[in-house]
């Protein structure tokens, strides 16, 4: 933070090279997508290892997976997410993750 | 029904009661699991999800960087259960390697099937017509569903108890 009185030097950043938005306080969101393969009890247990989910947490959002199509299982910077979209496609899940809007 | 294949002893080893012809067949699905992903057989694309659906050069950049170190856990979790399928006992490590392989040769039959989530609630007793010539396939897919339910069972049971 910045006092009063306070001489502000202009800083200097990289423009972004495109037109897109790229702020990087918009957190990637880890989504996992329903499919018609993986096991009820598998997901939720794949939520509990992988997030240390409670069984009632994991429970909640496998079941957010299965009736609503798709839950947001983890936020965070591109790398934790991607860190995390990995661990899931290890586990077999169709996970995918995008920018959150 | 009623009997556990994958019980615990008191020193925490797992004993895997599998019949003879389970253990054959859990030695013979890896090899046509391995087959297929050698030979890029489209049903072994379920095995390499997308990560990035609306951005092709990031999936392009994720697939290059990731997917090699994917293919090699699926052969570690293959390669894991093959290798103790005849153990006496094997430890959780190992079991979590039993859990992988049964995941890929579902993800594979279950492809191959294209199996719908109607099937699942099918009676596994009679669950296609059986002049289906799926109907084998079927019955396998739906052993490797109940084996699944045992194996996450056992595990689940070793996870701590309080989450976030």
């Amino acid at each position: 933070m910045t006092g009063p009185g306070t001489e502000v030097q202009p800083v200097e950043v990289d423009a972004p090279e495109s037109g897109e938005d790229v702020r990087p306080d918009r957190p990637w969101l880890v989504i996992v997508w329903n499919d018609p393969i993986n096991l009820m009890s598998y997901v939720t247990y794949v939520f509990q290892k992988l997030f240390g989910f409670s069984r009632d947490k994991a429970t909640r959002l496998m079941l957010d997976v299965h009736h609503k199509g798709r839950a947001v299982v983890s936020s965070g910077p591109r790398e934790r997410a991607e860190l995390d979209v990995f661990r899931l496609h290890e586990h077999g899940l169709w996970a995918t993750m995008e920018q959150s809007s | 029904m009623g009997r556990k294949r994958f019980v615990r002893d008191r020193h925490g080893r797992i004993r895997p009661g599998l019949e003879a012809p389970e253990r054959e067949l859990l030695r013979m699905l890896p090899q046509q699991a391995r087959e297929l992903v050698d030979h890029d057989d489209p049903t072994a694309q379920r095995l390499f999800p997308v990560a990035y659906p609306d951005d092709a050069a990031a999936q392009s950049d994720y697939h290059e960087m990731m997917g090699a170190q994917l293919l090699e856990h699926h052969h570690h979790a293959l390669d894991t259960m093959v290798s103790t399928i005849d153990a006496a006992t094997i430890d959780a490590d190992e079991l979590a390697g039993w859990l992988g392989a049964v995941e890929v040769l579902r993800l594979l039959l279950g492809t191959q099937l294209d199996v719908s989530e109607d099937m699942a609630e099918l009676d596994p007793i009679d669950p296609l017509d059986s002049d289906d010539p799926r109907a084998d396939q079927f019955t396998v897919y739906q052993y490797l569903s109940m084996l699944q339910n045992e194996i996450v069972d056992a595990l689940s049971a070793a996870l701590p108890r309080d989450g976030s």
